[in-house]
């Protein structure tokens, strides 16, 4: 075994400051992570292709006919700003359930409120979770629903939400937005150029033997 | 912002700096791995050509998509046994330990980490699984996390976090008979909702939770994140030492463990702890409690009416409305007599040998009704093996339980345990979501170990209290 590598710090993430497209609303409070990316297409070992299996049960019959959903509506291809109520992404922890909306299309999730993992599991892809009032999110709704092809500006910076004629007050939770409008996000890349301090901290614990945390323990003397 | 707390003093013993985000870097004392959630992480470490930089820190099991039948290798499910392939890869060439089928220690990841002593008072604990809380009934600081976190953790052995509020959750008085640990969490999340935890950490304390064995107190942590907690614990008490003393952790090293317990003892709270908020229970009135709907925070006692949508508060009358519809269930009604189709006994929440001892002492001289398939999915090979070794299997067995090998099983349907059609199940698991048992008509009903068996053998949801002792000879 090789002595254990940090990254060198050098971060990919890209600034996230604003996203710019068409929404697609999707209702209902209590939306949990089993109905955005049910649990049976979770037997991969990449995320790649789970874009098609995004709120499978939701949009499918057990015949596989198309049932009333709006990812499967014409009207809201190539959306790319997902609408919701509250309590978004309860559940699992599963990052399947926004690599899978990532994969369909969104960029960006605005509701009500959001589960925590999931807001967390969003950073990490780069995704704001934005959140504002029930009036303001189910009017974005209607207006979304009533003209698909408008165009919604999030100012992840700023925290608003423009459409039409309309400029929504938002919040995008401080680490969030720090993260994404510094291009942050890659919370690898950060914590990995602290490899000193973070020995450091283990040492201190009484639970963590010394053998574990020493550099020279996994091989380099061999 | 809280003082003083469990929370507050694990948290700073583990930061290890401020980001520029503004989270803390907090290290990580043990990291459980199962093979669901871990292999896109795995992936992405080789990618970036890094390695896994604390393997002695972590731990890995299989669970997920284990049979719970049938286990001979290659896995007759194809997709299982890629799954598995990839994780025995991942973790034999990080020199992760790896408590496989063939050890005797395979089970689900929450019941593994307590029973071998991996989990201990005043570590950070995190894995890819929500459920991960359960750890905190040792005075962990435990959470789930995503995958690119994995990937966090696996590189750098740490997770970057928010610091959260801490609420204290006060669970006073002796809970009655025939009621458990289970009823306990399932009332909690009734009354706070199913995102009233949400930026919180849940501290449980109060005699019904000092009262509770470390089973009791894993079942109430494991549902913290239902009621968007993602964290919950318990403050380690002479309760937690005593299982402690019997894990292969301290079981030969008396020693190890008397220098520990005083870390243990300076992370418990202090007296004079400030709280964000605090909530007060009444644990002596709380009874066998079910769910009625589709999200674990719609939950009833046994004698208590479904509630009417109208009657609700604004925000959960559409979901409540949706929910009675899937289940057919009426407001006014108790849960009392829904039939069942399925009896599932299993999960991390309720799957270990406590669970298993209190539903075999009730299905001891009955029988599982004609109509109703029933199964016990044992937590581990340990659990099981202790089972058998007490006759338990036999019990379950005699009375027309299918006794299976462990893993998570029919509390997400991701082997063949599956619910079909519009079957009906009476689950000790903690999910209720539409589809969360392998079929989106599937209606599940979530309820302690007892209140499972019970059902199992009357075909329909049963207050325990009313069933008759049977007589042993």
């Amino acid at each position: 075994m090789s002595s254990p590598e940090f990254s060198d710090g050098e971060s990919p993430a890209e600034k996230v400051t604003e996203v710019s497209g068409t929404g697609i609303p999707v209702r209902g409070n209590d939306i949990d992570t089993d109905q955005i990316i049910p649990a049976r297409f979770m037997k991969v070992v990449t995320f790649d292709g789970l874009g098609q299996f995004a709120f499978f049960d939701q949009r499918f019959d057990d015949e596989d006919n198309e049932k009333d959903h709006p990812f499967n509506e014409e009207k809201y291809k190539g959306a790319n700003v997902l609408v919701v109520n509250a309590n978004f992404g309860c559940g699992s922890s599963r990052e399947h359930a926004p690599q899978a909306l990532m994969r369909w299309g969104i960029d960006a999730v605005v509701g009500e409120s959001f589960a925590e993992i999931f807001a967390g599991n969003c950073l990490a892809l780069g995704i704001p979770t934005v959140t504002a009032d029930q009036e303001e999110i189910e009017a974005l709704q209607d207006y979304v629903e009533t003209d698909p092809d408008a165009e919604v500006d999030i100012d992840v910076a700023a925290e608003t939400i423009a459409y039409g004629d309309t400029v929504i007050d938002a919040t995008v939770y401080d680490a969030q937005r720090k993260a994404l409008v510094e291009g942050v996000w890659d919370t690898t890349a950060l914590m990995g150029a602290n490899e000193g301090a973070v020995r450091e901290t283990a040492r201190s614990l009484p639970y963590v033997p010394d053998e574990h945390v020493s550099e020279t323990a996994a091989g380099d003397e061999a | 912002m809280s003082e003083g707390t469990l929370y507050d003093k694990v948290w700073d013993r583990h930061t290890v700096t401020r980001l520029p985000t503004g989270q803390d870097q907090l290290f990580v004392g043990l990291h459980l791995v199962h093979e669901v959630t871990s292999p896109q992480a795995f992936g992405m470490l080789k990618e970036r050509g890094q390695e896994v930089a604390f393997p002695e820190r972590t731990h890995a099991t299989v669970d997920h998509i284990v049979p719970t039948g049938n286990r001979d290798r290659p896995y007759r499910d194809d997709a299982a046994e890629s799954m598995m392939a990839e994780l025995e890869e991942n973790v034999r060439g990080s020199g992760i330990d790896f408590s496989d089928p063939d050890s005797g220690d395979q089970g689900i990841v929450h019941v593994i980490g307590p029973e071998q002593g991996l989990t201990q008072p005043g570590m950070t604990i995190v894995c890819g699984d929500s459920h991960t809380s359960t750890h905190g009934a040792f005075g962990a600081l435990a959470f789930g996390i995503g995958t690119s976190q994995i990937r966090d953790v696996l590189a750098t052995g740490c997770v970057a976090m928010e610091k959260q509020k801490v609420r204290k959750i006060e669970v006073t008085g002796e809970l009655g008979e025939g009621v458990t640990a289970k009823d306990v969490i399932l009332t909690i999340i009734g009354k706070l909702g199913t995102d009233g935890g949400v930026g919180h950490v849940y501290e449980y304390a109060g005699e019904a939770i000092e009262d509770l064995g470390m089973e009791g107190r894993m079942s109430i942590c494991n549902m913290s994140i239902e009621g968007g907690a993602r964290a919950g614990y318990v403050n380690p008490d002479e309760t937690t030492y005593e299982w402690l003393k019997e894990t292969d952790a301290f079981e030969d090293d008396p020693e190890e463990f008397e220098r520990l317990k005083p870390y243990w003892e300076s992370i418990r709270t202090d007296d004079d702890a400030e709280y964000d908020d605090v909530v007060t229970i009444d644990g002596s009135a709380i009874e066998p409690t079910v769910t009625w709907g589709t999200t674990p925070g719609q939950t009833a006692g046994i004698t208590e009416p479904i509630p009417d949508p109208d009657e609700l508060s604004e925000e959960d009358q559409d979901t409540a409305r949706r929910a009675q519809k899937h289940m057919r269930v009426e407001p006014g009604d108790t849960m009392e007599g829904y039939e069942i189709d399925v009896a599932f006994l299993g999960s991390c929440t309720n799957a270990r040998l406590k669970d298993l001892r209190e539903a075999a002492a009730f299905v001891e001289g009955r029988e599982v009704d004609d109509d109703v398939r029933a199964m016990v999915v044992p937590g581990s090979q340990r659990v099981r093996d202790a089972a058998e070794a007490e006759g338990l299997d036999e019990v379950f067995k005699d009375a027309g339980f299918d006794w299976r090998e462990p893993g998570c099983s029919m509390c997400l349907g991701m082997n063949d345990d599956q619910l079909e059609g519009d079957e009906a199940s009476a689950s000790s698991s903690n999910r209720n979501f539409v589809g969360r048992q392998g079929s989106k008509d599937g209606r599940t009903v979530l309820m302690s170990p007892i209140m499972v068996a019970a059902a199992a053998v009357t075909g329909e949801v049963t207050d325990v209290r009313e069933m008759e002792e049977v007589a042993t000879v």
